[in-house]
């Protein structure tokens, strides 16, 4: 049975000059052919085919793949396809080329993970790498769609909330509408007091969350701020409300 | 006055001498595989170092308005404890990546069996992936040292123009001329070779083929060391233009052989995080809020 010959994602190809898809192609064939050859241009995949930005207002490719990811997407499906009926070597595979990788082929691995075909749930040791680092294209990029179908719980509370830390806007995390819950209401709102205390800025972000979930506010000291002795606290809890009124007796805010 | 400075160890430096790098007009450098003053143990300490130099380092550079690029390999004299020797079965993965410019160092420390034997695999995965060569010379007994790097340079066949043997001085840099290799020049504040003597060679020999380093690292040792044979050269009556050609233009025409500098990326905001750390030490001044 000859399986079809694997193919980049339209919108890439369309993007590519006639010399980036012709190299595109002949790394494609040559991975089918010898899928260890994955090892040579999957890392090198960028300065020979191409790279940059997909969409210019996102140039560091937390919102959807950079144009470097969708060519290396590109070989990591046909990485699948060649190891089709051998998902263990797959998953070892992907996983060298991620623990291998400098930031950029990590992301790049990271967004290719709902397209492998076999790979199961053994992407997820790398998605919980990346959640690991404060390095906001790979924490964006394991908020994905893989990691929003896969990821338990706990983990992806923690991971949203990472992404309101470090400064990833929520607009990046896949199926946020769906996994929202009381309780990364809760975290959220727990650290919206946190930075209001401290006379911080809060992520605006947070009532992406907040407002879905207007008792979330409630257990926490926020409507105490806005009477704090300190004029620092006062003014954040001000800016962090941003015209809202807290949903419970005592909240005093005009 | 821009500067490229072909062989720094940033590893080993602080944000301070980032910023008066920037302040002195470096704008790129290399940051070559070594040693690390405290022996490794084990193939997993070099992995460890080497993401570091194609991911903290690199981001730590750019947040400073300087593009880092590193060179990979099994250095001397770590070539000589077979618990070290695997990683070269792990170079591959590396010599393959954007801003992995050269494979190195490579070359003698102490002129043993194993170093040669290092040495000669390092000069092939070279040639298989197209990369330049950066050759330390030994600090022990040079002179030896250089003679037996040209005679392995010559037998793998790579071009000379590709391989550029550092650490010269008075007595060594005419052997490296004579094949044709690049002279490196590393310019320290009590060993190695100081910025006017390098000035007195470049009247010499002139500016071909050569690149003037400071190796700063975790010794005594000086990053703005380029900088400083710049201005001595021009106070010596070398031009601007010569200035640029030895401190910008000749490192970019070594290095450029590789096809895989990255003197286009760029600058990053001040305020990045990268892997868990951030430069500023807390969570983003604008987080969510820009």
């Amino acid at each position: 049975m000859t399986r079809p010959h694997p193919a980049p994602d339209p919108a890439t190809l369309a993007v590519l000059d006639d010399r980036a898809r012709e190299r595109l192609t002949t790394l494609l064939d040559d991975v089918a052919r010898d899928p260890l050859r994955v090892r040579r241009h999957f890392p090198s995949a960028a300065r020979e085919v191409a790279r940059g930005p997909l969409d210019p207002t996102d140039p560091d490719g937390l919102l959807g793949p950079t144009l470097d990811d969708a060519v290396r997407e590109g070989l990591l499906v046909a990485l699948a396809d060649a190891l089709h009926g051998d998902p263990d070597r797959l998953a070892v595979e992907v996983g060298d080329l991620y623990r291998y990788g400098d930031a950029a082929e990590k992301r790049a691995v990271l967004r290719a993970l709902p397209r492998l075909d076999g790979i199961g749930d053994e992407g997820l040791p790398l998605v919980a790498d990346a959640l690991r680092t404060n390095d906001v294209r790979l924490v964006a990029a394991a908020l994905g769609p893989y990691g929003a179908d896969r990821l338990d719980p706990a983990a992806w509370r923690q991971g949203v909330l990472k992404c309101l830390f470090v400064g990833v806007p929520l607009a990046a995390v896949a199926g946020l509408d769906r996994r929202a819950d009381e309780e990364l209401a809760g975290m959220v709102a727990r650290y919206v007091h946190e930075r209001v205390a401290a006379g911080r800025d809060v992520p605006e972000d947070a009532w992406l969350v907040l407002d879905r979930f207007p008792d979330a506010l409630r257990a926490t000291g926020l409507a105490d701020e806005l009477h704090s002795p300190h004029a620092d606290r006062r003014d954040a809890a001000r800016r962090a409300l941003g015209g809202r009124t807290l949903p419970y007796p005592g909240s005093q805010e005009d | 006055m821009r500067i490229f400075d072909p062989h720094i160890h940033m590893t080993s430096r602080t944000t301070d001498d980032y910023e008066a790098m920037h302040a002195a007009g470096i704008r790129a450098l290399v940051e070559p595989a070594f040693w690390l003053g405290q022996p490794r143990t084990g193939v997993s300490s070099f992995t460890d170092y080497f993401d570091s130099l194609v991911g903290w380092e690199r981001f730590r550079a750019a947040q400073f308005g300087i593009a880092h690029h590193a060179t990979i390999a099994l250095n001397p004299k770590e070539a000589n404890d077979p618990r070290c020797v695997p990683v070269l079965d792990v170079l591959e993965r590396y010599l393959v990546k954007d801003g992995v410019v050269a494979v190195g160092e490579v070359g003698f420390d102490s002129m043993t069996a194993e170093e040669e034997s290092a040495f000669r695999r390092q000069l092939e995965l070279a040639g298989e992936h197209d990369l330049p060569v950066l050759v330390h010379t030994p600090h022990r007994d040079k002179l030896a040292g250089t003679r037996r790097t040209l005679e392995l340079v010559a037998e793998s066949g790579l071009s000379p123009e590709r391989v550029l043997v550092d650490h010269l001085n008075e007595t060594t840099v005419t052997l490296v001329d004579e094949v044709g290799c690049w002279a490196g020049f590393s310019i320290y504040p009590d060993t190695k070779m100081d910025e006017y003597r390098m000035v007195r060679i470049l009247q010499e020999r002139g500016p071909d083929r050569v690149l003037v380093n400071s190796a700063a690292d975790w010794g005594r040792s000086d990053p703005l060391k380029t900088r400083k044979t710049g201005d001595a050269m021009l106070a010596a009556g070398f031009t601007d233009d010569d200035v640029d050609r030895v401190l910008w233009r000749n490192p970019v025409d070594f290095f450029g052989q590789s096809g895989r500098l990255l003197l286009d990326l760029p600058e990053r905001a001040a305020a990045d995080t990268f892997e868990g750390n951030s430069l500023l030490r807390g969570e983003r001044a604008t987080a969510g809020t820009a």
